[in-house]
């Protein structure tokens, strides 16, 4: 036991003594967090409205007002004639345009032009700028018309205050776990190879097993410390209230990490060099966690060969236990399928990477 | 008859933090000479070696190679030397001619000579039959005699050799040190660092650094004499056996 | 600079022999630009929608079936009450509850006020607001429609007419083929030159590179072209794919677009090559790399709007060199943006170019 505990402070002081991965190891989720959880949002913000109206009549004066103090909108300018709009689009200087008809006080005609290059910006902007015009119009018929018979009220279920960090956190965690876990342990190991240490290694009296384990046991350890970071920074930083239950998300958490291990090790078996490695995860991990996980995208909306793909990823399921766990506040028999099938797809990875790691033996 | 000086070393000194890799050593090498640079692991000779090659820049001291400053005019001191290095130095996934052609490019020859003088040397070698074979292909002596003749296909005035023969079996370690004594009487001037003592022996000169100071520098002959012994071998081991850095 | 010409034949000769390299420059477009056009749809579609009818009463009725002809919603059960819909909810079987309360149509019969609850996992909140968004504007329109029905002689109502220009269909997948192209610029022409001097530094001819006389410039311009030379090959292909995959086609000019890829690639190729000088071993480049790569997809608006940042974030987009390319992209593919409309742009670009690759330059050292 004792040289197999050598061989774990070895592989520790090989990642101390690097001292840029290390901190990028430890920084990268602080970074993610504050990225996710404080820079980037899907809510839109500071679009730029232009108006073309003929003459400037009071009811068009005052549905500007009322855009202009719209959080969402900047009243930018006016163009003297509707073909100017494209140019103005093409500039980025406009990505609405307010189209008033000349007869706008008798016919309430207006056209609303729209740069939907994104289109999911589009149709928010489309809907808050009719939203405030509809309101214009029936503040101002209040009396002529009935009362306005269907009111509506929405609630937010989860997540009133509608952060969209809520939302990335659980996919964070499926990334980052993968990337230091499966990246990480492959490349060093076939580092060793590469540089010929690996046969050395072996050539020692500590079974070749012991000498992957102690690998990857820092890894485990610094995912550990990631895992505490990240739950810290959500609950203390994003305010996420994290009502489950503490003990399954680690338990869950572990056990995605250990699957993300029994990966590595299963890429250093089949590659020889470090860059296929790189990207062997890169293509193999990293994007089909990105992409297929529902981190980012929506599983229900891609293709159905690509839906049943991504049920083989095992982000997909931790991302999916993590939000029921973390953020619906779900208790664990809401979780029992995904943590069955991690479960198993971890002791199906472990039993094929031995397998395959003894071959090569 | 005293040669024409080709390197001048002048209380040359390398320090990394608190360690003194290379404590102000001087002394002076002549053309066509092959000196020897001899010291244990960790004695600073590789150091020494990289500053004189415009590698590494020297913390105090003054050092001409080949006539020029190696602090200020490293650029034209690269340009007057060639240089063979410890960890094998040709590209292993591009083919022997492609190698020649590389470097000789690199220093600025015109295609022409360089397709000229690849036939020649390749004939010479009698390795006509490898030129397309890819570096990596090639066994280890080989590949050492290749870079040596590479290092020196630009008729360099000075070649330094890092540990040149390491891990190659005696037959071409002997061939390799043929080419050494050719290359000097064309007047390259070589300057070879080294762990076999027999190889010091076939220098005309050599220095043996203990803990960052030259401890001798004389002819094989002399320092022989000097210690009263009958091999390198012993004259080396009575200096480092006071050396304060280990292995 | 004669010998430029024989550093780029041995930096040719080495990629072209690379076992993996070449493959990838192909493999790469493909999957990216025919997988991920697929995945990268943030239409909010396929919302499942789970009603709780407490009326049972032919104008709710008419109002589900509203709802169910849109192409938004998936009317998948009708539960009996509203903690049941919960439930759905909670095992990811409903997006939106909406909930009609009882005497529905009594009351708007007799004209007095009712409200319908909608409830939104807003845990992806663009799904949550978007979706109670579309739900609030299809019963806007049931009740107009109601209106018109009952109220005789309306005065002017407001009459909207959206048109969408520039992506008239609203394709989310054309929005994101520009940007992916960009992606794919990044991952090959930053990741490839950071990897590649550390590896000369592993295998130790970087050192007998550094006793050679070579300029730095050269060495460096050596290292740049052929990455330069093959991110215009894959951006070709791109092109290639984008047309005879999904038809699509610049509104603008492809001079506009290589001549920004021209900067661009000098970009993350001067990049590469920074971290790969700082870098001792192909792990530690490896990871700086990463670390960019991913900061730069996330704050360069591939995925979120730029404009949806706060002020700080902003700021820093400002600095990610991507965001200007993706942009260029974006306009020159769907609005036919010329130079002219751009040129704050092309002008970053610019800068980013001259400054990295200086650095490029002065970062690599010859001597130590």
């Amino acid at each position: 036991m004792i040289p197999f505990v050598a061989f774990i402070q070895k592989e520790f002081f090989h990642i101390l003594r690097d001292k840029r991965t290390m901190l990028i190891l430890l920084v990268m989720p602080v970074v993610m967090i504050l990225i996710f959880g404080f820079a980037i949002s899907t809510e839109i913000r500071n679009i730029n409205v232009v108006i073309v109206s003929p003459n400037q009549s009071e009811s068009v004066r005052q549905i500007v007002e009322k855009i202009e103090a719209n959080e969402y909108f900047s009243v930018v300018g006016t163009l003297p004639s509707p073909h100017q709009i494209d140019r103005a689009m093409r500039s980025d200087r406009a990505d609405i345009a307010l189209v008033f008809d000349a007869n706008f006080e008798q016919n309430a005609s207006v056209q609303l032009v729209i740069d939907a290059s994104n289109p999911m910006v589009a149709t928010a902007e489309m809907f808050y700028l009719s939203g405030i015009m509809h309101a214009y119009f029936t503040n101002k018929l209040q009396g002529i018309l009935p009362p306005q018979s269907i009111g509506t009220s929405v609630r937010m279920l989860y997540n009133p205050q509608m952060k969209s960090s809520y939302n990335f956190v659980p996919g964070i965690m499926g990334l980052i776990f993968i990337l230091i876990c499966a990246m990480m342990t492959s490349v060093s190991i076939v580092r060793e190879k590469e540089v010929g240490t690996m046969e050395v290694l072996l050539a020692s009296p500590v079974k070749p097993l012991h000498i992957i384990f102690a690998k990857m046991i820092p890894y485990f350890v610094i995912s550990c410390v990631n895992l505490a970071t990240i739950l810290l920074l959500a609950y203390f930083v994003l305010e996420i209230p994290m009502v489950g239950s503490l003990f399954w998300l680690c338990t869950l958490s572990i056990i995605y990490i250990v699957l993300a291990l029994a990966l590595g090790l299963l890429i250093s078996t089949v590659v020889t060099s470090q860059v296929a490695a790189m990207f062997g995860s890169l293509l193999g991990l990293m994007l089909p966690v990105l992409l297929l996980s529902g981190m980012m995208f929506p599983i229900e909306n891609m293709p159905i060969p690509l839906q049943v793909l991504s049920n083989v990823i095992p982000a997909r399921w931790y991302i999916a236990a993590v939000r029921k766990l973390m953020i619906e506040g779900l208790a664990v028999s809401y979780i029992t399928k995904e943590l069955f099938i991690l479960l198993g797809m971890t002791l199906f990875l472990i039993i094929i990477a031995l397998k395959k790691f003894k071959n090569r033996l | 008859m005293k040669r024409e000086t080709v390197i001048k070393v002048d209380n040359l000194t390398k320090r990394f933090g608190s360690f003194t890799a290379v404590d102000s050593i001087s002394f002076e090498v002549g053309r066509g000479e092959i000196f020897g640079f001899l010291g244990a692991n960790g004695a600073g000779k590789t150091t020494a070696m990289r500053i004189l090659c415009g590698l590494s820049i020297p913390t105090s001291g003054n050092a001409t190679v080949a006539g020029f400053d190696i602090a200020t005019q490293s650029e034209q001191v690269k340009r007057n030397i060639g240089y063979m290095s410890q960890k094998f130095s040709l590209y292993d996934d591009l083919n022997v001619w492609e190698n020649i052609r590389l470097f000789a490019g690199i220093y600025g020859m015109e295609a022409r000579d360089i397709a000229t003088k690849t036939d020649v040397l390749l004939q010479k070698l009698n390795f006509e039959s490898e030129r397309n074979t890819l570096i990596k292909a090639l066994p280890l002596g080989w590949k050492q005699k290749l870079a040596f003749s590479v290092a020196i296909f630009h008729n360099p005035k000075i070649v330094f050799l890092d540990e040149p023969t390491g891990g190659v079996d005696p037959a071409t370690r002997r061939q390799f040190w043929e080419m050494i004594y050719e290359a000097a009487e064309s007047g390259i001037t070589i300057f070879v660092t080294t762990h076999y003592m027999d190889e010091a022996e076939y220098c005309n000169r050599v220095s043996i650094m203990v803990d960052g100071h030259i401890a001798a520098l004389d002819s094989p002959n002399n320092l022989k004499q000097q210690f009263e012994v009958d091999t390198m071998n012993e004259v080396f081991q009575h200096l480092v056996s006071n050396a304060k850095r280990g292995e | 600079m004669a010998t430029l010409k024989y550093l780029l034949e041995k930096e040719i000769k080495q990629f072209m022999r690379n076992a993996f390299l070449p493959k990838m420059v192909i493999a790469y477009p493909l999957m990216v630009m025919l997988v991920m056009p697929l995945v990268t749809t943030m239409d909010v579609r396929n919302i499942k929608m789970s009603i709780v009818d407490n009326d049972h009463s032919s104008t709710s009725q008419e109002l589900i079936n509203k709802i169910g002809a849109s192409n938004y919603f998936i009317l998948e059960t009708l539960p009996e009450s509203y903690p049941a819909a919960l439930t759905q909810v909670e095992f990811g079987e409903a997006d939106v509850i909406m909930e009609i309360p009882k005497d529905f149509e009594q009351n708007i019969v007799s004209g007095s006020a009712t409200e319908i609850q909608i409830s939104a996992n807003a845990v992806n909140g663009s799904k949550g607001s978007l979706g109670s968004s579309y739900l609030g504007t299809i019963i806007n329109d049931f009740n107009t429609e109601l209106h018109k029905k009952s109220a005789t002689a309306a005065p002017a109502m407001l009459q909207l007419l959206v048109q969408n220009r520039c992506n008239q269909f609203l394709d989310y997948r054309i929005y994101m083929i520009p940007a992916l192209m960009v992606v794919l610029l990044i991952l090959l022409c930053g990741l490839l030159p950071a990897l590649n001097i550390v590896q000369e530094k592993e295998k130790g001819t970087m050192e007998q590179m550094n006793v050679t006389p070579i300029s730095k410039t050269t060495f460096i311009l050596a290292k740049l072209i052929p990455y330069w030379v093959m991110g215009f090959i894959v951006l070709t292909l791109c092109f290639v794919i984008a047309w005879g995959v999904y038809g699509l086609v610049p509104q603008g000019s492809f001079i506009t677009i290589y001549a920004a890829a021209a900067l661009f690639i000098l970009i993350m190729s001067g990049f590469g090559l920074i971290i790969s000088n700082y870098s001792a071993t192909l792990q530690q480049a490896l990871f700086v790399v990463f670390f960019f790569i991913m900061v730069f997809m996330l704050m360069s608006g591939l995925f979120t709007p730029t404009r949806s940042m706060p002020t700080w974030a902003a700021w820093v987009s400002a600095f990610i060199p991507p965001r200007y390319f993706i942009e260029i992209m974006r306009n020159v593919y769907l609005k036919g943006s010329d130079f002219a409309d751009m040129y704050a742009k092309f002008l970053a670009l610019g800068g980013f170019a001259l400054v990295v690759n200086c650095v490029a330059v002065l970062s690599y050292k010859k001597r130590v």
